[in-house]
């Protein structure tokens, strides 16, 4: 089913009767060529690029629950490509530009909205980082800009520029960061891998693989063995867990991060603003309301709920950033699983297994790396190669010593 | 208009006026009035617009789950967005105004929406807008913005503050209902310490809803004495206007109480609790048919509570609709209370008769609702498809009861349906938790079993707890029952049936959602908005939930369960941030000389929570580089001193020290003689760099560590983990000692002129006696104990002079009298920085996390002969490229051209691309010394590049400087001064 | 979340600095011929279990024990909490 303005009318005065399914509800078959394991953002966006772009066909996404459930629906809907080193900014630097175009992509309005995301810095240290940052960002291709303490005044006046104990002193701008809705990243994938004959099954629960002399031919799930002559797996937050049935122990950590949304209030807030002196980022959403977050938690956790420190940090930074939210009133907070990796960047990999591929360790900045992750890792099932954007993101990288250490915490994930 | 006199009501004081005015228009309440009780009984029945469709909304419910009232509170200073009016105490001269529509509540411009509804319904934002792209952002979605949004933000910052606090009890009951004040009371008796927290600004519940007999008493006479009883016992705490927000792990509870009279807005309460109870009472449900989402249409329940509790009386022509025997309890009340009650529309087929003088329609349904601005009237149908209108004002529904049981979900527990209320209930899992649902909130819909029902759970608890129940008894209630059908929705009619009346989410919408697969309870709440409101859909989610049942053919609990999260109530970000605000965000670390530096010029930079001097100005200094290459000057050509009690200072001792420091140093520390000092590359588990500071050795067993500032803590933490986890065995003891001594670094080719005038006369700290890398424990001025390094950051003959904290201000101050010759200065860490980069000592801004050793030209220290931490994975092969990034100094080929730190660097005749990147410039200053600017950075194989010119490039300030590689150390490369 | 103390009793989980999976205790040896692969898995494979999880805890605004902590990944119900020190010598041998 095609969407546009024409459609909707035509509906509307049928009295909405004529809608079909945005996704169908497929048999399972008996065997794929590629099964992506979790319809999440990742696992979705792949499905699609695999069809799309790579002209698979016979593809299947499992989903053990309700698609886009993950961490896609669990997020505070930030896009940017602000990143320090080239292996990590290239790459963001790619999803953003998919991101632009997404909606013409998939036929479906996810709402990318580019109002820009503004990282505020508070002591020469940080402007200095920020620079070397800004200047990775152009040197790859990104947009940024540095902005004075004035220059975020007319803009953002909002922020506290008194009496804040550590006085912002100017800040990174990248005006084609932003936000999107991101519920309708997992639809409007679906829909559209849908629309190319992608299976996308849910409830179907993978409870183990099928590895015969060192190749998986399939999986086994609670609606019986399905097999595949290839297998992606796309399960961040569960990634351990997912492997551990292949008895592969990852260089991962799980751990909740929490997401807060206030009531809706009329609109205030442009664009993405981030706190530089605590854990704490915001936006604005088309509803109205105040979607914010910080760090995580900071213990090994599959609940998708946090505790209440966390979120009074994460309150005590908003309001030491931006003192006129004060009035505001929390709504709801929930917690999403993350996948935190050794050194804070993901895994786009191969895996010692023959036929069973991996992509996890998104850390938090998986819903962003959406676009990008599907086409990398369609692009490295289909080729069996990697996507030269995302040949870093290895597996074995920590044995070797090759981490990618944005934050610079090296083997502890709750830092990164 | 003569407005009647409300009846004879339990908790209003009617000779008590209070003034208020709404929307501009003034009126008159009572004490004990809410808002919406006020409005009410002022015949004021329209009060908001809807958040899509701008329809017009009245009063819903009586409590905080309510959807619809939504109104802006104005205050002095600010003003209170999306308040609910029902749950708005009333106060004299309390100013409230309709939000979301313009011009005015009556004539809402934006309700053209709801003439376009057919084309705007669940989710058609997701399948148009999408072209052309960029219209998105510049057309569409401003558009949408401005319409989107319920109140407005007030910017200003009231007077009044927040506070926290703390609360420890062994025995939480949420909710003084009947089950909340006979569990209180049991509980109390026992001696256990409990707290029971209403959320109302009055005790008890349901019950001030109600006017039948307790022990012969009114309920709200059976309340007050009882909370007499209660209030006797020193051991139970009670409180009201608190709301527990929050339930979270091991009996963790969060509340925000609400202050009156106060000079604090609200406290919020972290509470501790070994037991909880939930009393929290159930919520009655809505039932959707054609437009009942006009004002006028009420759940039954609140009606009965404003004519019981808030004695509203002007209730004209009452219809109820139900399914449940609770409805006749409300039309019970209404007709002893003289109003007009038009008749109980049942849908079921036998109900039991409660009363002859009440008209009942049974086997009916109402199937719309008429009226534009308010009801006027409704068609209902029977069994054999009879259309009748009756005229109404009011219209109380019900489609039964939910028990509350928002908090029990909060942990992660799912809720599980019950058949015989058609409800779901608190779920109970193999998982020990806290909280226990009681009473109404756990099912029990009549009176005698919620008494029963808490009666059981604290006698439980008080075992639990190993305690013994004193005598109590329990109140004497006539027997009731409560039946009930399920009837979730009015299938017929083809217009708009209300599900969520907040967010405009009609059952068409959850059709709609169905059709196009969002059959998931998730997608359907996420694709539709329902539940997603302020009320977070307590008065309609199981309803939402019964609707996409009914279509897929299946029951309720195979669809799905519907699960809370925290806050149970919105409340204020402020709330939850109490005092830690402005500059108390984070406490603030003063250094010891901090006040002497205020007083002498000095300028205060923010390192992590400290307050450090950067420089002092002097007089005719009118730019901080006057100051900074003044003192810079001073230390190289005289004497100068800078506070750097910052470091960290770890004291280790015992007889395993020396064997400590060496496993946790990557270099060499078995040889350090007593009474030197020795420079440490401290390596994390992966071979990084962690941090790197000085250790001394003081005697045999006694060693004292530095940090940097910046890892003080995470330094002493690793040493702990080191010692207790890794080397248990070991005699070791570690004391952060940061804050117990002041360390002064006195730098400068006179600094041991100034030092020999300090030390007491036994020491001798001549360059033979006292030696670079030397340190003793001394005195100086007399007795005072000290401990002296000759330890040198700025690349000068240096002493590092360290003394108990209370000394510090009058040792400075001592040191600017004895040193007027050699005028002697105070320097910054500025001038510090400044001289730091000049001699080529990495840094916080070169010790980033992901620098190795070699990066920092000290491959060779890492001893591969003994263990230590990071030693064996600083091996692998990725740590050791041939190409890998060495610390190089920078300087630029015209001496005026500036280097910026973040600065990338390039071959000169590269573009600037990423594979061209050879790596960045990570310090930069004007060198006074030498008088251009310099530069310290990383560059791929840098070592074999000094003399090369690159490019320092910097696009995002649109700059380009070609620099020469060099030596990092550009000042006195060969430490002949620090030796002399 | 709660935790208690084998000294000092119930603490706030705010006061405590988690580090990881307690198998962190057993640091492998320097100067064996695998040492490289052996620190790489003790380093950077940890149990990362959905379920029962032993861990390193902190008491950073304490008394500057490290804890090894039981506790259930998925419903964060702590089961024991004891003394690092303890646990290693219950261990039966230390690993250096």
């Amino acid at each position: 089913m095609y969407y546009n303005v024409l459609k909707i009318l035509k509906e509307g005065l049928n009295d909405n009767k004529g809608w079909k399914k945005t996704w169908q509800n497929p048999e399972i078959k008996k065997k794929y060529d590629v099964i992506i394991i979790g319809g999440g953002g990742h696992g979705l966006a792949t499905a699609f690029y695999l069809a799309k772009e790579f002209k698979i066909k016979n593809i299947a996404v499992l989903e053990k629950n309700w698609i886009g459930g993950g961490n896609v629906g669990r997020n505070t809907t930030i896009i940017r490509s602000n990143y320090l080193l080239n292996e990590n900014e290239a790459f963001y630097e790619f999803s953003l530009k998919l991101w632009e175009t997404l909606e013409n992509q998939i036929n479906y309005n996810a709402m990318v909205s580019q109002r820009g995301v503004l990282n505020v810095f508070h002591s020469d240290a940080q402007r200095d980082s920020f620079v070397r940052r800004g200047n990775s960002m152009i040197i790859n291709g990104a947009d940024a800009e540095l902005f004075d303490v004035d220059k975020i005044k007319s803009i953002y006046p909002f922020l506290d520029y008194d009496n804040a104990r550590f006085p912002i002193k100017g800040g990174l701008f990248q005006k084609r960061g932003g936000s999107v809705r991101h519920d309708a990243v997992a639809w409007g994938y679906a829909h559209a891998a849908d629309e190319l004959g992608v299976d996308i099954i849910q409830n179907c629960e993978v409870t183990g693989f099928k590895i015969k002399s060192g190749t998986c031919i399939g999986v086994e799930t609670n609606k019986g063995d399905i097999l595949a002559n290839k297998i992606g797996c796309a399960v961040a937050g569960s990634s351990s867990v997912l492997m551990s049935k292949a008895n592969m122990n990852l260089p991962l950590e799980s751990h909740v991060l929490q997401a807060f949304v206030s009531e809706s209030l009329k609109p205030f807030i442009p664009g993405v603003i981030t706190f530089g002196a605590g854990h704490f980022y915001i936006s604005q959403s088309d509803k109205g309301g105040l979607v914010f977050g910080g760090d995580i938690d900071g213990y090994n956790s599959y609940a998708q709920r946090g505790g209440m420190d966390m979120l009074e940090d994460v309150c005590e930074g908003g309001l030491a950033l931006m003192p006129t939210i004060g009035k505001a009133r929390l709504l709801r907070m929930w917690g999403g699983i993350m996948d935190m990796s050794m050194d804070g960047s993901p895994i786009i990999d191969k895996t010692h297994i023959k036929g069973l591929y991996l992509n996890a360790g998104w850390c938090y900045g998986g819903f962003k790396a959406t676009p990008a992750s599907g086409w990398c890792f369609a692009h490295l099932l289909a080729k069996g190669a990697s996507h030269s954007l995302s040949e870093n993101f290895q597996l074995d990288r920590f044995k070797n010593g090759y981490m990618i250490d944005e934050k610079g915490q090296g083997a502890q994930p709750n830092l990164h | 208009m003569t407005r009647p006199i409300r009846t004879k009501s339990s908790l209003i004081n009617t000779n008590k006026k209070l003034n208020f005015v709404f929307n501009g228009k003034k009126y008159e309440g009572f004490q004990g009035d809410t808002l919406a009780s006020a409005l009410l009984a002022n015949d004021v029945k329209l009060i908001a617009r809807s958040f899509k469709y701008h329809r017009p909304r009245g009063i819903f419910t009586s409590g905080s789950h309510e959807p619809n009232a939504l109104v802006e509170i104005v205050h002095d200073d600010y003003n209170e967005p999306n308040s609910k009016a029902t749950t708005v105490e009333l106060y004299e001269g309390l100013v409230a105004k309709s939000q979301n529509c313009w011009p005015s509540l009556k004539y809402d411009l934006m309700s053209i929406n709801d003439k376009f509804s057919k084309f705007i319904g669940a989710g058609f934002y997701y399948k148009t807008f999408m072209w052309p792209s960029f219209f998105w952002e510049k057309v569409y979605e401003p558009v949408i913005r401005k319409a989107a949004g319920l109140g407005k933000l007030s910017k200003n910052k009231n007077n009044k503050n927040s506070e926290k606090g703390f609360l420890y009890c062994d025995l939480l009951i949420i909710g003084s209902g009947p089950s909340g004040l006979i569990s209180a009371y049991i509980a109390g008796l026992s001696g256990i310490k409990v707290i029971i927290v209403e959320e109302d600004y009055v005790f008890g519940g349901s019950l001030n809803n109600e006017i039948f007999k307790i022990s012969n008493m009114s309920p709200q006479a059976w309340v007050q004495s009882i909370l007499k009883e209660i209030r006797k016992l020193s051991n139970v705490r009670c409180i009201e206007n608190t709301s527990v927000i929050g339930m979270f792990d091991h009996g963790v509870f969060g509340a925000i109480q609400k202050l009156k009279e106060s000079k604090l807005e609200q406290i919020f309460w972290k509470i501790v609790s070994k037991k909880a109870l939930l009393c929290s009472g159930s919520l009655e449900r809505l039932i959707p048919f054609q437009n009942n989402d006009l004002p006028g249409i009420m759940l039954s329940g609140s009606i009965r509570s404003y004519l019981n509790r808030w004695g509203v009386n002007n209730f004209d022509k009452v219809l109820l609709f139900t399914n449940n025997d609770d409805t006749y309890v409300t039309a019970l009340d209404l007709i002893s209370n003289g109003i007009n009650l038009i008749g109980v529309v049942d849908t079921r087929d036998n109900p039991r008769i409660f009363d002859p003088k009440i008209k009942v329609f049974k086997s009916s349904q109402i199937i719309s609702a008429k009226g534009k601005l308010y009801l006027k009237g409704v068609d209902i149908v029977n069994k054999v498809g009879e259309l009748t209108h009756l005229k109404c004002d009011y219209l109380g529904i019900s489609g039964g009861w939910n028990p509350n049981i928002h908090l029990s979900c909060h942990t992660g527990v799912r809720p599980e349906w019950n058949e015989k209320i058609y409800a779901f209930v608190a779920g109970k899992t193999n998982v020990s938790t806290h909280l226990k649902a009681v009473g109404s909130a756990n099912g029990k819909f009549s009176l005698n079993d919620c008494i029963l029902d808490a009666e059981k759970q604290v006698l439980e608890i008080l075992s639990d707890l190993e305690m013994k129940p004193k005598k109590y008894s329990l109140p004497k209630i006539k027997e009731q029952s409560f039946e009930i059908d399920p009837f979730w929705f009015v299938k017929i009619g083809s217009q708009r049936k209300w599900v969520d009346l907040q967010n405009d989410v009609t059952v068409k919408d959850i059709e709609m959602a169905y059709a196009e697969n969002f059959r998931s309870v998730e997608h359907l709440k996420r694709y539709t908005t329902l539940g997603m409101g302020t009320d977070q859909g307590k008065t309609s989610n199981v309803t939402g939930l019964a609707i996409l049942a009914s279509l897929s053919n299946k029951s309720i609990p195979d669809v799905g369960t519907t699960v809370f999260r925290p806050p149970y109530i919105p409340l204020s970000i402020e709330a939850l941030v109490g005092s830690s605000i402005g500059k108390n965000f984070k406490p603030t670390r003063l250094t010891p000389t901090h006040n002497w530096a205020r007083d002498n010029g000095a300028s205060f930079t923010e390192t992590g929570l400290w307050l450090r001097a950067e420089w002092y100005s002097q007089k005719n200094e009118f730019h901080w580089r006057m100051s900074v290459d003044r003192e810079v000057n001073s230390v190289r050509n005289s004497v100068g001193f800078c506070d750097v009690s910052t470091l960290g200072k770890i004291d280790i001792q015992g007889k395993d020290a020396l064997e400590f420091v060496n496993k946790v140093y990557c270099n060499g520390f078995a040889k350090l003689p007593v009474g030197k000092v020795r420079y440490g590359l401290m390596l994390r588990e992966d071979g990084i760099v962690m941090d790197d500071g000085t250790t001394a050795r003081m005697s045999e067993n006694h060693f004292i560590m530095t940090t940097t500032t910046v890892n003080a803590e995470s330094v002493y933490r690793h040493l702990e983990f080191c010692h207790q986890c890794l080397w248990p065995e070991m005699d070791v003891h570690l004391i952060s000692t940061t804050d117990a001594w002041a360390q002064i670094a006195i730098a400068g080719p006179k600094s041991r002129k100034i030092i020999s005038k300090i030390v007491d006369k036994q020491f001798d700290v001549s360059n033979k006696n006292f030696p670079f890398m030397a340190c003793k424990e001394i005195t100086i001025c007399g007795g005072v104990l000290a401990r002296l390094f000759r330890i040198s950051f700025s690349g000068e003959l240096a002493y590092e002079l360290s003394i108990p904290t209370q000394y510090a201000s009058s040792l400075v101050s001592y040191l600017m009298e004895i040193g007027k010759d050699e005028n002697i200065i105070p320097y910054g860490t500025e001038a510090l920085g400044v001289m730091r980069i000049e001699k080529g000592h990495a840094a916080g801004a070169e010790l980033n996390g992901t620098i190795s050793a070699q990066n920092l030209n000290m491959g060779k220290m890492v001893s591969n002969k003994k263990d230590s931490i990071g030693m064996v994975l600083s091996k692998r092969e990725g740590l050791n490229t041939l190409d890998g990034l060495r610390l190089v100094g920078l300087k630029p080929i015209k001496a005026n051209h500036q280097l910026v730190s973040g600065s990338h660097l390039f071959n000169s005749s590269d573009t600037i691309t990423p594979i061209n990147d050879l790596g960045y410039i990570t310090s930069s200053c004007y060198s006074p010394t030498l008088k251009s600017s310099i530069a310290l950075g990383f560059l791929k194989n840098g070592n074999s590049r000094h003399g090369d010119y690159l490019k320092a490039s910097n696009p995002i300030l649109k700059t380009e400087v070609i620099a020469e590689v060099c030596n990092p150390i550009f000042v006195d490369p060969n430490g002949d001064r620090l030796r002399e | 979340m709660i935790i208690d103390h084998p000294l000092l009793g119930p603490r706030d989980a705010s006061e405590f600095i988690y580090l990881g999976d307690a198998s962190l205790l057993n640091r492998p040896k320097w100067d064996e011929e695998k040492s490289e692969d052996n620190f790489y898995k003790y380093l950077y494979l940890r149990e990362n279990v959905a379920g029962m999880h032993k861990e390193l805890w902190f008491h950073q605004q304490g008394d500057r024990s490290w804890l090894v902590i039981s506790r259930n990944t998925v419903t964060h119900e702590i089961f024991k909490v004891e003394l690092a020190t303890e646990f290693k010598k219950n261990m039966g041998k230390s690993n250096d």
